[in-house]
């Protein structure tokens, strides 16, 4: 009885505030849009015949038909992919940097990334908008270090959102890098040197192949949330940004478009699985490998 | 391998900087006398001061602070019995689903979550407020708890609930007397995660909040969108010292206490 | 000791405190225990010996509640236990890895099961200055589990399975996590402990050692069956089968065929070319019955010349000496290429030995050293 309570409740829960809500929308990007409330149709009132009758993928074929959004979904794939392999490349060294330092430094270190994931992510792209924009901080220095003579239009462009997407989500890829290269022993590196590798060659056919499980389960937590992105398209990037998550809070809240941005979601859920169901059995099989 | 190579210095001096340079900029503005971000026209704290007058941001962040105290206590009791169900509870129907919907929310767009929730409380016919952004935010924050506190419950030691029992426990007390306690800084982090995330959620809470009730970064959003602006950099101030504060306090106590932890087995460990 | 012999098994008038009816126990396909039928008496000290995986340890948490049989009945004083929850059985258990609660002090650990009842404050409190008496911690009442060491938390866990006065105690490994030296000093402890309470207590033990120093008996089990429930002694001088004779110490193991010679004498024909070895056994075999013919190497003499008075003796030649310091194990090949292990004890100084590699010597042993095995 105690266990049937046990798993009755959060059940029921994710149910009907997970599941159900989604069902929701599969449901109304089959629907059409209309003068009313709700603004779609048909509704259940219609009863369940004619209810099921009216139902098609005509917004489907809209998104096909409007370049506006696969145009958007293109973008924020490429968007996303590129902000993962920039990540990449701040995150390692930095990764890299804290397994190799002396072992008291390591939970200061530790903190001093973590402590970014509790500050709020508004800010943290808001104050980005300070640095970026035409007399903000950077082009103030750059102008008067004398590298440039005209203020550089940074602020509301694609490359603000890479910054900004690179900047809130390096610590997704610090921290799985991290656990691998904290784990790597030090010898094993030692022996390659010992074999006959260089620094370099040894890093690339030890260290990098070591770390790669962190390589890739920090490459999915930046792409996945990286993709649907809404916050940082809409107040770095500028009109010609094009992001699916932009996209759909527009056509919501300003199209009232219902049916559509149901279909834009139900979309972006498809592309998205992919990833996910990759990132998820990259994740057993590192917990398997760890037994 | 004690000592740093220059590489790894550089590395770490050029990532810690840009991780920390926006936001101590930040921290420099708000302290500005000129509402012109571009001046610097001397330290004032003036903006700090206006900030506690404006009513709106006073009203938003009293809602923020209801709403994360609501959603991430309701988020930890049903986080951690997820948790438990998902460690101990063996088999059941559809337990499979059960552990796709926890895991799902962690990797779900939040604007399909939030757009699926709207959907749903306008199809239920519930008016958007307070009540329905902690339903929100109770949702997925759950998830995050169940996470944290079910890696806890992995590594613990299942014969010390086995022990309880075999002194004369009923299953509640165990859990409530030897579970409970040796899991709590793990429910305690899930609460101060739940509690972040909910302060810090703009997108499921635009899509959830009703004009009845607006959150802090619902009305940090609507400010920002025209550019910045120095009272938000005060905000922004407060909100990233009451953090370090907290994170580094925490980190202190947790070394202080392993520090003891350490010092105490090895004492054990001579007296024998 | 000048009490009665303490040997309840074999008076049949006595009441077990346990007893295994036909027990099964399945965890899917895989079978724990098959079919087990076992009595263990009041006061006993009963020890559970085993490779892993034999079951022992799905017994214990079948007597303490965690389990429960698939078939047959397991009775505590005439009951069936079977539909008792572990909170509500008068067993006790102290677990492998000790469970002490690592947020409770010694004190409050030791109490924690005598406040889950009625008892007043008093009473818990005087019991639990008796169990720290007991197990000498007094001094350790207010340190927490990991502020004590290794030796002292296992007399923890003891002290807190036994607060409640249990009608039986089990022990899972008690001292598995105990060094060798400290080992010993324990198992000592444990028998001190267990008779001044008078408790019952079933170990479970993969250690040979262990259980025969402790037990009053030993239970040998293989893939979830008892293959021989008998004292220390018993088990060691009179085993059952090959398998209990092997588990136990060292043994040689002569592979042959028995004929009668005499009234429960008989020649074994062990080797073509060999002799056959003459063996006193009670057990009947009858002609050319295939027989094991098992021997303890401490019981096989090695001399240089063959003597005269043994009933058996064969020549061979020393392949290997293991050195143990107060004794001597001479591994001699026999004509047929069998080797018998012979073990004597080192009373002159390794100068003066008398034999080295490849010496011929003759090994012997009397009529009655081995057990004639028939399985």
């Amino acid at each position: 009885m105690q266990r049937f309570a046990l798993i009755f409740v959060p059940y029921l829960w994710l149910l009907a505030l997970f599941l159900v809500p989604f069902l929701i929308v599969f449901k109304i990007s089959l629907s059409d849009v209309a003068l009313a409330i709700p603004p779609y149709t048909p509704t259940l009132k219609d009863g369940v015949g004619p209810f099921i009758a009216a139902l098609d993928f005509e917004n489907f074929a809209f998104l096909t038909s409007d370049d506006l959004y696969w145009k958007a979904y293109l973008s924020s794939l490429r968007i996303a992919l590129f902000s993962t392999l920039m990540t990449l490349m701040v995150g390692y060294p930095i990764a890299y940097g804290m397994a190799r330092a002396p072992e008291e430094w390591r939970p200061t270190l530790m903190m001093l990334v973590i402590l970014p994931f509790w500050t709020s992510f508004l800010i943290r792209v808001y104050a980005w908008m300070g640095i970026l924009s035409q007399e903000g901080f950077l082009n103030q220095f750059l102008l008067w270090s004398g590298l440039i003579s005209e203020p550089l239009t940074i602020l509301n462009t694609t490359t603000a959102v890479y910054i900004g997407i690179v900047y809130t989500y390096v610590p997704f890829m610090i921290l799985p890098i991290y656990a691998a290269l904290e784990r790597l022993d030090g010898s094993l590196i030692e022996a390659a040197e010992d074999l006959g590798c260089s620094r370099l060659k040894a890093f690339w056919l030890v260290t990098v192949p070591l770390s790669k499980n962190g390589i890739i389960a920090g490459s999915f937590l930046v792409f996945i949330p990286a993709l649907g992105e809404f916050v940082i398209p809409s107040l770095l990037g500028g009109s010609g940004t094009l992001m699916i998550g932009k996209v759909l809070w527009e056509e919501f809240f300003n199209n009232r478009d219902w049916p559509v941005a149901s279909a834009v979601a139900v979309i972006l859920l498809l592309i998205l699985i992919v990833p996910i169901i990759l990132f998820q059995r990259n994740q057993q099989r590192q917990a398997e490998a760890e037994g | 391998m004690n000592k740093l190579s220059w590489f790894n210095v550089t590395s770490l001096t050029f990532g810690f900087a840009f991780l920390y340079m926006p936001m101590v900029i930040l921290i420099i503005y708000s302290f500005n006398a000129s509402k012109l971000v571009t001046v610097w026209a001397g330290f004032s704290t003036k903006w700090y001061g206006s900030l506690f007058e404006n009513e709106a941001f006073l009203d938003a962040a009293w809602v923020t602070i209801k709403v994360a105290v609501m959603s991430s206590s309701l988020a930890t009791i049903l986080g951690t019995m997820a948790a438990y169900v998902l460690v101990r509870g063996g088999r059941f129907m559809g337990r499979t689903l059960f552990s796709g919907m926890i895991y799902a929310p962690l990797v779900m767009p939040e604007v399909i979550t939030g757009l699926s929730l709207l959907l749903l409380f306008i199809g239920i016919g519930l008016d958007r407020g307070v009540l329905t952004i902690v339903l929100a935010h109770t949702t997925f924050a759950m998830c995050y708890v169940s996470v944290v506190v079910s890696s806890r419950l992995v590594s613990f030691d299942r014969s010390l609930e086995e022990a309880a029992l075999d002194l004369g426990c009923s299953n509640f007390e165990a859990f409530r007397l030897v579970t409970l306690p040796i899991i709590a800084p793990a429910v305690i982090s899930g609460w101060l995660l739940a509690f972040t995330l909910s302060l810090d959620d703009l997108v499921i809470a635009s899509f959830t909040a009703g004009p009845s009730a607006t959150t802090l970064p619902i009305k940090i959003f609507s400010a920002v969108r025209l550019g910045v602006s120095p009272e938000i950099n005060a905000l922004s101030t407060i909100m990233i010292a009451i953090v370090t504060v907290g994170v580094i306090s925490a980190s202190l106590v947790s070394k202080r206490n392993s520090l003891r932890q350490q010092k105490d087995e090895q004492a054990a460990a001579r007296a024998t | 000791m000048n009490q009665a012999v303490f040997t309840p098994w074999d008076d049949p008038s006595a009441k077990p405190l346990i007893r295994f009816k036909g027990v099964t126990k399945r965890f899917g396909e895989f079978v724990a225990i098959d079919n087990l039928t076992l009595d263990i008496y009041e006061r006993e000290f009963f020890a559970l010996l085993g490779p892993s995986g034999c079951g022992k340890t799905t017994m214990m948490r079948m007597l303490a509640g965690f389990e429960t049989a698939t078939e047959g009945s397991i009775e505590l004083s005439g009951q069936d236990i079977g539909p008792v929850p572990p909170n509500k059985r008068a067993v006790n258990m102290m677990f492998q890895s000790y469970a002490l609660f690592p947020h409770l002090t010694v004190y409050d650990n030791i109490a924690f099961g005598l406040r889950r009842g009625t008892m007043p404050r008093e009473q818990i409190d005087a019991r639990v200055s008796e169990m720290l008496k007991l197990t000498r911690l007094e001094k350790f009442a207010r340190r927490k589990p990991h502020q004590i060491s290794g030796g002292q938390r296992q007399r923890v866990a003891l002290a807190r399975s036994l607060a409640k006065a249990p009608k039986l105690l089990l022990l899972d490994e008690p001292l598995g996590a105990l060094d060798a030296k400290l080992r010993q000093a324990t198992q000592f402890e444990l028998m001190d402990i267990q008779e001044k309470t008078g408790t019952t207590f079933v170990i479970v033990t993969h250690d040979q050692e262990e259980a025969m120093t402790v037990a009053s008996r030993v239970a040998v089990m293989d893939e979830g069956r008892v293959m021989q429930v008998a004292t220390p002694e018993r088990i060691y001088e009179a085993p059952n089968s090959v398998y209990v004779a092997d588990f136990i110490g060292d043994v040689n193991i002569l592979k042959g065929t028995a004929t009668a010679n005499g009234t429960g004498s008989y020649a074994v024909t062990w080797d073509e070319g060999q002799r056959p070895v003459t063996a006193i056994s009670d057990t009947v075999f009858s002609e050319g019955q295939a027989c094991f013919l098992a021997i303890r190497p401490e019981k096989i003499a090695i001399n240089a010349e063959r003597p005269t008075d043994a009933d058996n003796a064969i020549q061979g030649k020393i392949l290997d000496i293991a050195y143990l310091g107060n004794l001597s194990t001479y591994h001699v090949a026999l004509p047929g290429g069998q080797v018998i292990k012979a073990q004597a004890a080192n009373t002159r100084r390794v100068s003066r030995r008398s034999f080295t590699w490849e010496d011929t010597v003759w090994i012997s042993w009397t009529a009655t050293a081995g057990v004639l095995l028939d399985q």
